[in-house]
């Protein structure tokens, strides 16, 4: 009995490690190209360990495009995103949570009812909208549709029933406090937790962009870093390992906020499947 | 009672609290999703260019333009092949995935943390590798199936095999969602049913074919429909992966989503991608809709049962 239980387990093992083997590929072999030289590329049999470290790849790179400038891009959207969508998901969560006016409940079925709708059905009326506003090819078009997240407001409004019970609300409204300081001094420092997993989720979708910034970005000040690389390998023919020390650089934010906060971005996808 | 409440009725500090809070966030809201969902409707009933001044109302014109198209058409037949695809590999392949791993397994969070990472890392680099990978001569998978003697194979260049990459990469890319998903639905079974059914003779495969698949049923829906409605707004993947020689994006498969841009903004028929918008939101909502009814359906039935047995 014990040894067939063993014997399962060694066979489970071998099945997840060979499934995680074909997983993790595509990232070796994006990490592996970024090192070769164009003529490594090329051999047969492809090599997975390159013969040297070519970093002349990432010199190039940078001499190619300013793909610092939209690296730097990136990054300020993601942060923006995210800063917006934890502080309207915060205040919004706190009144959906704890707060019985009329009306609120429609309210709130309403805002999680757009969650299920893909924001590829309403991007063209969204771009006339930008396009009225001026604010195509402008910073301000790029980030706005990502200022809000229906997800982010169910979220919060879940950690507060969980983490904030009424009493201690009402204790602080019986000693005098404002509605403001109830929420700035009670909830928001109870909150802290959930509003940095929120913060990281919504960091990582708008860095992640790729079919908006295409729609409103044309001057290539402005590119993204996934608009860059997806321009960079359809406008002229750049060496495959160029590519992918842009791919590289693309991902590593990610894969740094991954390996730190891991559990926290685990468990905010998990929640989204309670909607 | 309630008449001389309503008479007294003033604004309390809550709420300003609320009035003030939710404001911004309900202009936001209206602004980036509400208008725009609603405007998608209407402005496929009229001619919407973005030059002209003059966008004449023309009923359904637009949808019957797009029915007599043969792009469209192959665009949704694509899309759906696609969809389908990715549902028959990801959802079986992901709940077995969740099961091992449940099964207190070693190294559990490693292997959570290595099929999870695909997910969360963008498109366009990991797309851009898997068009090396699936390289006509020099792929890396046209090695591998070298090595058992499998001619090498246009994986981007004919179009069922591109479909079949697409395919490919996206339940590479989706695994990892479902898998945290059927995980939480997991932890939610109690291990007693697993304890009796042991008792019973039932192990291993046995218990996953008799208690895990059985009670998953909610969760297996809700992670089936989730899949098929990503699975309808493909494009990032097709716009790296299926372009054509001279790197024309999206021309091998062509999807619905691509067909919608390209008559949005190469062709200016605002009007017309607006339909087929339309078209991908009702597909949407009818699969939301089979979503709710598989999901009601036991309870729904059992109620039936039991108002039935009240009324004999």
């Amino acid at each position: 009995m014990k040894r067939r239980k063993r014997l399962a387990q060694a066979g489970m093992l071998l099945m997840l490690g060979l499934g995680a083997v074909i997983m993790l590929i595509p990232f070796v072999w994006m990490v592996s190209t970024a090192f070769k030289t164009p003529p490594e590329l090329n051999a047969w049999p492809p090599t997975f360990i390159p013969e040297t470290f070519h970093w002349q790849n990432f010199v190039t790179l940078f001499d190619t495009a300013p793909f610092h400038l939209y690296f730097l891009n990136s990054l300020r959207m993601a942060v923006t995103a995210a800063l917006a969508i934890v502080l309207t998901s915060v205040v919004c969560g706190y009144i959906f949570a704890k707060f019985r006016y009329l009306g609120l409940a429609f309210l709130f079925s309403l805002f999680l009812a757009t969650a299920i709708i893909p924001f590829e059905i309403y991007m063209i009326p969204l771009y006339l909208q930008v396009q009225e506003l001026g604010q195509l090819n402008r910073f301000g078009g790029l980030v706005l549709p990502y200022l809000v997240m229906s997800f982010g407001i169910f979220f919060m409004r879940q950690n507060v029933i969980q983490q904030i019970p009424d009493e201690l609300i009402e204790a602080a409204r019986i000693d005098g406090a404002s509605e403001w300081r109830i929420f700035g001094q009670i909830v928001v420092p109870l909150l802290t937790a959930p509003m940095s997993a929120l913060g990281i989720f919504a960091f990582i979708e708008a860095w992640n962009a790729f079919v908006w910034p295409l729609l409103v970005v044309g001057d290539k000040r402005l590119f993204t870093m996934e608009l860059g690389l997806a321009m960079f390998q359809s406008s002229f023919s750049v060496d495959a390992t160029v590519m992918s020390a842009g791919s590289v650089i693309s991902v590593l934010p990610i894969l740094v906020v991954f390996l730190l906060l891991r559990r926290y971005i685990i468990q905010s996808v998990a929640m989204t499947g309670m909607k | 009672m309630q008449a001389s409440a309503r008479r007294r009725f003033r604004l309390k500090p809550g709420h300003w609290f609320v009035l003030i809070g939710l404001a911004p966030v309900l202009a936001l809201y209206a602004y980036l999703r509400f208008v725009p969902i609603a405007k998608t409707i209407w402005i496929s009933f009229f001619q919407w260019d973005l030059i002209s001044t003059t966008k004449p109302f023309v009923g359904l014109r637009n949808y019957a333009d797009l029915f007599k198209s043969d792009l469209f058409w192959l665009a949704l037949e694509n899309t759906t092949i696609i969809a389908f695809g990715i549902l028959v590999f990801s959802v079986p392949l992901s709940m077995v995935i969740a099961f091992l791993l449940s099964r207190g397994i070693r190294f559990k969070t490693f292997f959570e943390a290595v099929y999870f990472l695909p997910y969360i890392t963008p498109m366009v680099p990991v797309a851009m590798t898997w068009k090396w990978i699936l390289d006509s001569n020099q792929g890396l998978l046209n090695y591998v199936l070298s090595l058992v003697g499998i001619p090498a194979q246009p994986w981007l260049f004919e179009h069922r095999l591109a479909l079949v990459s697409v395919i490919m990469l996206t339940v590479w890319k989706t695994l990892g969602y479902n898998m945290i998903i059927f995980t939480v639905g997991l932890t939610g079974i109690s291990r007693e049913y697993y304890e009796a059914a042991s008792i019973d003779g039932a192990t291993g495969f046995r218990a996953f074919r008799h208690i895990t698949i059985p009670l998953l049923k909610p969760i297996t829906v809700f992670v089936s429909i989730v899949t098929l409605i990503h699975g309808y707004n493909v494009f990032s993947q097709i716009y790296i992966l299926a372009s054509d020689i001279q790197g024309s994006p999206g021309y091998v498969v062509r999807v619905l989503v691509y067909d919608m841009i390209e008559n949005g903004f190469r062709y200016y028929l605002m009007g017309y991608a607006a339909a087929e918008a339309v078209v991908l939101f009702v597909i949407v909502l009818l699969l939301t809709l089979v979503q709710l009814w598989l999901a009601g359906d036991r309870s729904g039935k059992r109620r039936w049962r039991r108002k039935k047995v009240a009324a004999s």
